[in-house]
């Protein structure tokens, strides 16, 4: 590759910043780092990939204790040298700080896990940040195709395995769930040479939060089949006789040609040909 | 006329003697009327009640007089046409309502979602809580819907807006149309669906819109007189780990099963138009369509469109093509896996995949019962099949009869002289 070439592309890389949280394991429910924030960074790392020159800055905003480092570290073992930490009280709300630092910093592109994994976990921090700092947002992302021109080419994962393309305008905030690719390992020596940049920023507390009544989750009731009958018989039925069959079409003594058009209508009606 | 009740022994005689040939005119004298369907009690001449056994009843399907004691069967014919078409439910319409609900429903596929039902319920749980002064429920609809008993969901104002940028992913544009809602008619709740890629991600933005602090993962409501809006709802939140109690706020995105579906009241279901006109955003979310996934690769549980062989495939080469000409996933019964015709993993039924296809199109399947609970949850289902009285001839929506190969090969035509004809007018 020629120098000059080799050059233009180092331009072209642009500036990611993931924002990561600190997970919970579901069964143990130890620190851990946040399933959905790893495939954030390792989607971030694909861009790196592709794009020789492209700066990932990791950001936490949290308190720092020994607990949350052995998480945060988790990410730093993904091929990270430093993170920033942005130093809050536990109990205070992450937004404020965070968009405080990214309008500092500015950069084109913001990946995030699409919901925290411990305290309120509503999944509305990607949207407060959209919002606050006015750049669009792209939720449940499955890949970043290209970065051009200050526009990113994104692959929307749809409910069913399906995929659609998006064209954003940077800079954008990107969430990431379940549909992007599996994070690689954390490896232990780097994460353990890696440094935290420590900032300490403003920080409310979040007196909201405080006042609800937070308790581990119950199992939710399973919907009962309710019979409304105003009947003994019609009670005996609804118990005793199998559920018919709503009584659909059918064709019989058709040709072929007369069947599969059938067939055709209502595939084209439900719009599954594509 | 005098008191006196008369009688007349030979009418009555007439009226006793089945054989006599006056003997339906006596009888519709007396009042008892055998053109449409014979009443089997009545008032005799002298004030007592007489009976006529033999009006009792109806002779059911097998030939054999059957007497139903509910109280539905009033003598005569069987009245199952009646009982079909009498319709329970109660009309309900509030003409000025004390507040709104808006629900935004995710209409998946043009049709109200088994979630949305749940969420509608919600909202007439919230709007009718006090009697006096109901709420109404507004669904704000976007696209084009094919329901057409969005009143029998519980909907009383429906506000649809059916411009074609808000097809595909448009969050800015529908955000946009929602506040254009809220500042002409300000509900008081906004609730939405909390399923990904629907009311979750633009739930999330209205919230914030607003500025407000959505409750999400909402699956209960209780009326709360503490509250600032009446109500309190327990959220999921930390990933499923937490319950989270909390006054409802104006946003809130629910679960499925988060209250009944509305099923014993009718509502209006009057179409409004919102008077002011919604501005329009330059977007900076440009949509470029879905792409075009292998369909193989798709797991079998989540298919959207299934295509299943049975034993009475017998050109598995053509069963191949066609699924792929329809874009279609493969699924099989367990008859095909065992013979080695499909692959287990693709085994469709209560031993194989629960799949959960909105057409699931059945080839020379029988429809063994096990097979049947495995494509319980399919929303429609196409049966090819050459036995008409096979089991999933009932279950199937639309069930041809016929052999499945010529089918099969007549609808791969018709399919790609479509595209083709699609490529030449492009």
């Amino acid at each position: 590759m020629q120098p000059d070439l080799q050059q233009k592309q180092q331009q072209q890389g642009i500036d990611v910043a993931v924002l990561v949280s600190i997970g919970r394991h579901p069964t143990t429910g130890r620190a851990r780092r946040a399933e959905q924030d790893a495939r954030g960074l390792e989607l971030a790392l694909a861009i790196e990939a592709e794009l020789p020159g492209t700066r990932i800055s990791m950001l936490h905003a949290g308190s720092q204790d020994d607990s949350s480092e052995a998480a945060l570290r988790g990410y730093l073992g993904m091929g990270l040298e430093s993170m920033t930490l942005l130093e809050q009280p536990e109990g205070s709300d992450a937004i404020l700080a965070l968009v405080e630092h990214l309008a500092a910093t500015s950069p084109q592109l913001v990946i995030t896990g699409a919901r925290a994994e411990r305290g309120e976990g509503s999944g509305l921090l990607p949207y407060a940040l959209a919002e606050h700092l006015g750049w669009p947002l792209v939720n449940s992302l499955a890949s970043v195709e290209k970065v051009e021109n200050g526009v990113v080419t994104l692959l929307q994962a749809l409910p069913r395995g399906q995929r659609r393309r998006l064209k954003v305008r940077l800079p954008a905030i990107i969430s990431v769930d379940e549909a992007a690719p599996v994070a690689r390992q954390s490896a232990f020596g780097p994460a353990r040479r890696a440094t935290f940049a420590i900032t300490t920023t403003t920080s409310e507390a979040d007196s909201e939060l405080a006042q609800w009544h937070l308790a581990p989750a119950r199992k939710r009731p399973k919907r009962l089949k309710i019979v409304k009958a105003a009947s003994a018989r019609d009670r005996f039925k609804a118990a005793a006789s199998k559920s018919e069959g709503k009584g659909g079409q059918v064709l019989t003594d058709v040709t072929p040609e007369q069947g599969a058009e059938a067939i055709y209508k209502l595939l084209k009606e439900e719009d599954v040909l594509r | 006329m005098s008191e006196i009740i008369r009688r007349d022994p030979r009418r009555e005689w007439i009226a006793r003697n089945r054989l006599h040939p006056d003997n339906a005119a006596v009888l519709a004298a007396l009042g008892v009327n055998r053109a449409g369907g014979a009443v089997s009690e009545w008032m005799g001449p002298s004030g007592v009640v007489r009976k006529d056994p033999r009006a009792i009843g109806f002779i059911g399907p097998n030939g054999v007089k059957r007497i139903d004691r509910s109280g539905l069967q009033q003598g005569g014919q069987a009245t199952a046409t009646t009982t079909a078409a009498r319709d329970s439910r109660r009309t309900v319409t509030i003409d000025q309502p004390a507040f709104l609900v808006a629900v935004v429903p995710d209409l998946t596929g043009g049709r109200l979602s088994g979630h949305d039902k749940d969420l509608l319920g919600l909202a007439r749980r919230v709007a009718d809580a006090d009697a006096e002064q109901p709420g109404a429920v507004v669904a704000i609809l976007f696209g084009e819907h094919k329901e057409e008993a969005l009143g029998e969901a519980g909907i009383d104002r429906v506000v649809h807006l059916d411009d074609e940028f808000y097809a595909g992913f448009a969050p800015e544009a529908r955000l946009a149309a929602l506040s254009a809602v809220e500042r002409e008619m300000t509900p008081r709740f906004w609730l939405l669906p909390d399923s990904p890629l629907g009311g979750a991600d633009l739930g999330r933005r209205l919230a914030l819109r607003l500025g407000e602090r959505a409750a999400t993962g909402v699956w209960q409501v209780e009326a709360d007189n503490e509250a600032s809006l009446g109500w309190r709802c327990t959220a999921r939140g930390g990933a499923g780990s937490l319950d989270i109690q909390r006054p409802l706020p104006r946003v809130a995105l629910a679960l499925a099963e988060c209250a009944e579906p509305v099923d014993e009241t009718r509502h209006a279901a009057e179409h409004l138009t919102l008077t002011a006109s919604i501005p329009t955003t330059l977007s900076r979310i440009e949509d470029l369509g879905q792409v075009a996934v292998d369909p193989a690769g798709v797991a079998l549980a989540e298919a959207e469109f299934i295509l299943s062989g049975g034993n009475g495939v017998k050109q598995w080469d053509a069963f191949h093509h066609a699924a792929k000409v329809l874009g279609a996933t493969e699924g099989a019964s367990r008859v095909a896996v065992d013979d080695g015709f499909m692959a287990r993993d693709r085994q469709v039924g209560a031993t194989g995949t629960w799949v959960t296809a909105r057409v699931y199109m059945a080839v020379g399947i029988s429809g063994a019962i096990q097979h049947l609970q495995g494509i319980q949850r399919c929303d429609k289902v196409v049966a090819i099949n050459l036995d008409p009285g096979c089991d999933i001839i009932k279950r199937a929506d639309l069930a041809v009869i016929g052999d499945s190969t010529q089918i099969l090969a007549a609808l791969v035509a018709m399919v790609e002289q479509q595209r083709g004809g699609q490529r030449d007018a492009a």
